[in-house]
């Protein structure tokens, strides 16, 4: 009934407002950030639409809306009217991961949305606790086959980024760790300091500080090449490890039916934010990947969901992970 | 020692520079002000100002946003002690004695007594993380899951500690909480719990939410219903500032309630939000006549302020060495410290000493400054309840509701506030009271999560609570604390002392 409501108050507001592209901004943007303020995505976010705001002359202005692993945002979003004022930032789990877990989801990642650029990449890492008995890859895989039973594996929650990856790393290696949720991925960390869990898979920015600290072990980072970040931490590759490249990718979408010459408008200035020698920086210093201009355009965005949704749907679905 | 004096000294220079004191006084201000907006808490605000902080200095953004943070700790408590609204979890128990006060024609002490209290609190604090910030980030890590749990025990028993009247309905109460606190998405399985299937309810209940309802809505329902009784409320204003009897009776609480709050503050997990409850606890307990307390015992109001202060403050220890935040607002500042380009971990210190004691220099500076923004706005506040009812009740509607849909845009949370008051009349008119429901609410989550976590770990075997130290010796305090609130003698004395 809800649903039936919003569409036709979206159809309503279309009719109303017609595509009036021209002039496109003439009021502030809204961009819904589905986490936490504060978060990597929300910190991405506000990096790349400091300057995205500054191309288009109209303050883009971020709106938090959490819950569900990012898939109460995008919901809204993506019902919300395809004018150009509401964008978001989707992810890696709301983008990719999602249609496994939650099985009743209100969208489909390939089909509802205008896809205006990747923003920003944030290299997954294999960490372990200070004291874990392996001191590369290859030495920590062989203790998880002979120790399966005995080694926990910490997550930030269903639906997390830690989770998903922590899921598809235990397929990849085909281990069974038992695995021990924790409401976000500082309390888990704190844990994993403090050697009461033995490891996890998480974004780079949330435990390069720790790994660079000496508080808890890098074995490896799931990308084709080292990060300047964490120089002496070897890819998986290198390390032995073949199939376990993943990172955790942040994009801007629009709902769909946005008007073609409002997405080339975000498209272009999201290019010109990536570009920019400031944001560039900032996004480098949190251990971030910029895309290739050849990944930035919203048709390689299109082809990205549809490979991750192909890629998670049947790794979280053989772990039997859901969150409903 | 030399070192902590010089760099106390780098950091005061810091934050004694022109700028950052304008910032810092612009950010308790602010705080200040939306902490005294029910439901507009500092994560609400914080995340609104972020952008206008991407022209400073990392330091400056950060003093100005720590200041909005300690500010509104200072304003909800305002809030809580006038309109009997606590905005924040730690702000329950402030209301449970300052609003009585207020109701007494003591608002202006008791709105005095927190501020000194807290600024007291606040200078330890930042004494405390000055000199021990990094050799007690040792105390986070040793809270396990295990110790975790326990310590959530022990706080339950403290709920049947804190609460008036019959410890039955107390019980009931602490357990309608704890239920309510498992709606929502089960953390370790994904599967949704007690929603119904309503996609609002898959995260669970929020805090603001439920207590805004309990507590805000049906406060105002109260008061509706015999308006005469605020009648006198607004002609008996009485005394401003505390006098010295008043800090006679209070001094001590204020010392306990700062040690109390620093050590919970530093606990992962928002440990922090037990220092008030614990505080007030221990204040009743060794009180000579505990009658007073829940009746405008000034006690009740110095020692959970103190607490919550000193616990708000220490609380950035794990920020900001380990980098670990322990509650949500400090996730919040490490968002705010990744967008400045510092990612916080334990090399700040040595990386960024500017900014490590600027920020620490800067806390004492804030709370000096709280001080001088409070004392003289004392008197304001107070006439603010001379405002007619009529007038003042559906502005503090309004603002609970546009506070409350700030923190997370859901519509329903609207919807909700309104259901829960309806609910917290009803339990007022039935004569249960609704604090240790929302201390079961806020303790029920960790208290689950820890139990499921540790159990995971030590293989479902329950002797993990018993072979850690800590949780042992946490365990062996409730236990003790059970039996003498549950000894029938003691029982018996205290329903003839709770009776009307």
């Amino acid at each position: 009934m809800k649903k039936i409501a919003l569409a036709l108050a979206a159809a309503a507001g279309l009719a109303a407002t017609g595509a009036q592209a021209q002039g496109y901004p003439t009021r502030p943007i809204t961009m819904i950030v589905p986490f936490a303020a504060g978060g990597p995505t929300d910190v991405i976010a506000r990096i790349v639409t400091d300057h995205m705001s500054r191309t288009l002359g109209q303050q883009i202005v971020i709106e938090n809306v959490a819950g569900a692993g990012g898939t109460t945002g995008i919901t809204r979003a993506a019902q919300s009217q395809p004018d150009g004022y509401t964008i978001m930032m989707g992810h890696m789990g709301t983008h990719g991961a999602a249609p496994a877990l939650y099985p009743n989801l209100k969208y489909d990642p390939t089909k509802d949305f205008a896809p205006i650029g990747l923003a920003a990449g944030t290299p997954i890492v294999i960490v372990a606790k200070k004291d874990f008995p392996a001191t590369d890859l290859k030495s920590f895989l062989e203790y998880l086959k002979t120790n399966a039973d005995k080694v926990n594996m910490a997550h930030a929650g269903v639906g997390s980024v830690s989770h998903s990856t922590g899921i598809f790393f235990n397929s990849v290696v085909k281990v069974k760790p038992t695995m021990v949720a924790y409401r976000g991925t500082g309390p888990a960390l704190n844990d994993l300091m403090a050697n009461t869990v033995d490891f996890m898979t998480d974004q780079i920015v949330n435990v390069a500080p720790q790994i660079q600290g000496n508080n808890i072990k890098a074995f490896a980072i799931a990308t084709p090449e080292r990060s300047p970040v964490l120089p002496n931490v070897p890819t998986t590759k290198e390390a032995g490890l073949e199939g376990y490249e993943v990172s955790a990718w942040n994009a801007v979408f629009a709902p769909k039916g946005t008007p073609p010459d409002v997405v080339k408008k975000l498209s272009d200035a999201l290019m010109k934010s990536l570009d920019d020698e400031n944001t560039k920086k900032r996004l480098l210093d949190l251990g971030g990947v910029i895309p290739t201009n050849a990944e930035r355009t919203p048709e390689a965005l299109q082809k990205l969901v549809e490979s991750e949704v192909a890629r998670w749907t049947p790794v979280l679905k053989a772990a039997g992970a859901s969150a409903e | 020692m030399g070192d902590l004096f010089s760099n106390l000294s780098l950091g005061f220079g810091v934050a004694l520079s022109l700028q950052n004191l304008g910032l810092a006084f612009l950010g308790c201000l602010v705080g200040t002000l939306i902490g005294v907006l029910p439901g507009v808490g500092p994560i609400a605000t914080i995340a609104m100002l972020l952008p206008i902080t991407f022209g400073l200095d990392p330091t400056g953004a950060l003093i100005m946003l720590a200041g909005i943070y300690y500010g509104a700790q200072y304003g909800g408590s305002t809030t809580a002690i006038l309109v009997n609204i606590p905005g924040e979890a730690t702000s329950v128990v402030t209301a449970l004695d300052g609003h009585e006060m207020a109701k007494q024609g003591r608002a202006g002490v008791a709105l005095g007594i927190a501020a000194i209290g807290s600024f007291f609190a606040g200078t330890v604090a930042t004494l405390v993380i000055a000199a021990l910030g990094a050799p007690l980030t040792g105390l986070a890590l040793v809270f396990g899951p295990t110790e975790y749990f326990s310590l959530m025990v022990m706080g339950l028993v403290f709920a049947v500690v804190l609460a008036r009247g019959s410890i039955l309905k107390a019980i009931a109460m602490i357990l309608v909480g704890v239920l309510l606190s498992t709606v929502g998405t089960d953390l370790e399985t994904g599967e949704e719990r007690m929603t119904f299937g309503l996609p609002f309810l898959a995260d669970g209940i929020d805090f603001a939410v439920l207590a805004m309802g309990i507590f805000g809505i049906a406060e105002i329902m109260r008061n509706l219903d015999h308006t005469e009784h605020r009648d006198v409320v607004r002609q008996a204003i009485g005394r401003l500032l505390p006098n010295r009897d008043d800090f006679r009776q209070s001094y001590k609480p204020v010392l306990r309630g700062t040690f109390i709050g620093a050590i919970l503050g530093i606990l992962p997990g928002n440990g922090a939000v037990l220092g008030p409850f614990a505080s007030y606890t221990l204040e009743k307990k060794i009180a000579k006549d505990p009658r007073r307390f829940g009746r405008g015992a000034i006690e009740g109001v110095a020692g959970p302020e103190s607490a919550n202060n000193a616990g708000a403050q220490t609380s950035f220890i794990p920020l900001l060495t380990l980098g670990i935040p322990p509650n949500a607002v400090m996730a919040l500042m490490v968002g705010a410290m990744t967008i400045h380009g510092i990612i916080p971990g334990p090399q700040v210190m040595t990386k960024n000493p500017t900014l490590f004691w600027g920020m620490i220099a800067s806390m004492w500076v804030g709370n000096l400054m709280l001080l001088v923004i409070n004392l003289p706005m004392v008197g304001m506040w107070v006439r603010l309840l001379k405002v007619p009812y009529r007038l003042l009740f559906p502005a503090i509607l309004m603002f609970c509701c546009i506070g409350i849909y700030s923190i997370n845009s859901l519509p329903t949370d609207v919807m909700f506030i309104g259901l829960f008051g309806f609910v917290g009349y009803a339990l007022i008119k039935f004569g249960f009271e609704p604090a240790p429901m929302l201390l079961g609410f806020v303790l029920g989550k960790l208290m689950e999560e820890n139990l499921r976590r540790a159990l995971i770990i030590s293989r479902g075997s329950l002797e993990t609570f018993i072979d850690h130290p800590i949780s042992a010796g946490l365990l062996a305090v409730a236990a003790i604390l059970l039996v003498i609130a549950l000894l029938p003698s003691i029982r018996k004395g205290r329903d003839e002392v709770f009776t009307e």
